[in-house]
């Protein structure tokens, strides 16, 4: 028998419930919450600012610093050592790496802007929830950006392809997984993140990335909601009494 | 043709399509793509006759030439001070911008500014690797006394001078206090310690309500209580007062 249900009942290409908020973190320069199904994600972006140990500055143009970091006590409560691991430096690079192609650090050099994502519960799609917290936060922090990005996770469990894989999917063993992060930029449709685990066929993964694209999509107008929904009681900044000397 | 994607004056996100068509010209904020024009960061859009540009909601500080600022004095080096100017860089005030005075050769450099002191001090130059040079040299421009210091949102700082200084002013006469608004956010107070809180809550009050109309009035009828308040001896300031005392950025 295959799996060709979903265990929370979800059609394959439903996302989980997404809810996605701007400046929760007070003190930061930019900050987001975004949460999908049980996986919640905070990112606080601290900067531009004066980047030490000098010898990493670039004075070319500035940098983007992330931290990826899951709390001890979020996913199952396994014994988690706190800090960094192997697992997270790396996802802390693809994070880096998703979010660099729509940042315009060309007029901060020798700066450093500070992206520190913490996952309090987890169940999942980690590292795309964080990419999604940490492009609301980066445009909350009002930094120069080409577009925002938007990720969410695809792949195969069994027999089905489907969008936002739980825990309990990407660890399926009746069968074959694949678990694929991705990540788009909506506007021009590029993509930013590409990683795999598993085993997936040509075709399997050309619908996969395709339902993927789908759900980026309606991923990024929540995260524009969620900016807009933050300064919704600005809008009238300009037309009252206001000019700007 | 040209036609807006997005209505005059709505919040923007990087990345959204504002106009199409080789009519518009992007400005600040505003890029072009193709024939669209794409919002390069978070603001209001503020479209002018054909020029599409953005004003910021959120964001640091960017020094510009001619800024009135205050810093604080993070460093003494050679030939000068490190600035702390709330941007993403520090800046430099050199001896020759310091001060008309003779200063000898390897004279000790704190005796004119030291670690921690706040100056009231613009800005001559930024350069292209954002080195920002200040001078001392100006009408007002000194090292401040004490007082009181907090750091505002830099893009509110408009709002909380107002149209000639009026809004300012306004805080000033009511509370006794005197005040320095720097363009980078940070705000000097001095003054009678009741009035300062009441100057204070004054301007946190502009920061968090600057978007809605009547904001003078709104001021006014806060400076007015407050005043009152003080005068039949209650505790000089409302709790409700937003944000209060507690520091925000």
């Amino acid at each position: 028998m295959g799996y060709d249900k979903r265990v929370d009942g979800r059609k394959p290409d439903e996302l989980r419930p997404i809810v996605a908020k701007a400046g929760v973190i007070k003190r930061a320069d930019g900050s987001a919450m975004f949460q999908i199904g049980n996986t919640v994600a905070y990112a606080a972006v601290y900067g531009p600012r004066d980047m030490f140990p000098r010898f990493l500055q670039n004075p070319q143009r500035g940098t983007l610093r992330v931290r990826y970091n899951m709390m001890p006590f979020s996913g199952a409560g396994d014994r988690v050592k706190p800090g960094g691991s192997r697992r997270s430096k790396e996802i802390s690079m693809v994070t880096e790496k998703a979010l660099l192609p729509v940042l315009n650090l060309e007029d901060f050099p020798n700066a450093v802007v500070d992206v520190f994502i913490e996952l309090p519960q987890t169940d999942a799609g980690t590292r795309c929830a964080g990419i999604c917290a940490a492009s609301i936060a980066l445009a909350d922090a009002g930094l120069s950006m080409k577009d925002m990005v938007s990720s969410v996770s695809v792949g195969k469990v069994g027999s089905m392809i489907a969008v936002d894989l739980n825990y309990a999917e990407e660890s399926y063993e009746e069968g074959d997984v694949a678990d694929i992060p991705v990540a788009f930029i909506p506007r021009t449709g590029h993509v930013s993140l590409l990683q795999m685990d598993g085993l997936i066929d040509k075709e399997s993964l050309k619908r996969a990335l395709e339902m993927g694209r789908k759900a980026c999509a309606r991923i990024y107008e929540i995260q524009k909601k969620a900016l807009k929904e933050r300064f919704a009681s600005s809008v009238e900044v300009n037309s009252t009494d206001g000019n700007n000397k | 043709m040209g036609e807006l994607l997005v209505q005059d004056k709505s919040i923007v996100v990087p990345g959204e399509e504002v106009a199409a068509g080789m009519d518009f010209l992007p400005t600040e904020g505003v890029y072009r793509d193709g024939d669209k024009l794409v919002a390069s960061r978070l603001g209001l859009l503020a479209v002018d006759g054909r020029l599409v540009k953005l004003i910021p909601l959120a964001g640091k500080y960017l020094p510009k030439r001619g800024d009135v600022i205050i810093g604080k004095v993070i460093d003494v080096a050679i030939s000068g001070w490190r600035v702390e100017i709330n941007s993403a860089y520090t800046a430099m005030l050199s001896m020759k911008d310091a001060t008309s005075e003779f200063i000898a050769r390897g004279a000790d450099l704190t005796r004119y500014f030291t670690f921690g002191d706040y100056l009231v001090t613009s800005i001559v130059n930024v350069t292209s690797q954002n080195l920002v040079d200040l001078s001392m040299k100006g009408p007002g421009l000194r090292k401040l006394p004490e007082g009181r210091i907090i750091t505002v949102a830099p893009n509110k700082v408009p709002r909380i001078i107002g149209k000639q200084g009026s809004m300012v002013s306004m805080i000033k006469d009511a509370t006794g206090c005197k005040i320095i608004v720097g363009q980078n956010g940070i705000v000097w107070l001095q003054g009678e310690p009741g009035q300062e809180l009441i100057a204070v809550a004054a301007l946190r009050k502009i920061e968090s309500e600057s978007h809605i109309s009547g904001l003078t009035d709104r001021i006014k009828a806060f400076l007015d209580e407050e005043a009152r308040k003080l005068q039949i001896g209650q505790s000089p300031i409302a709790h409700s007062a937003s944000g209060g005392i507690v520091p925000q950025r």
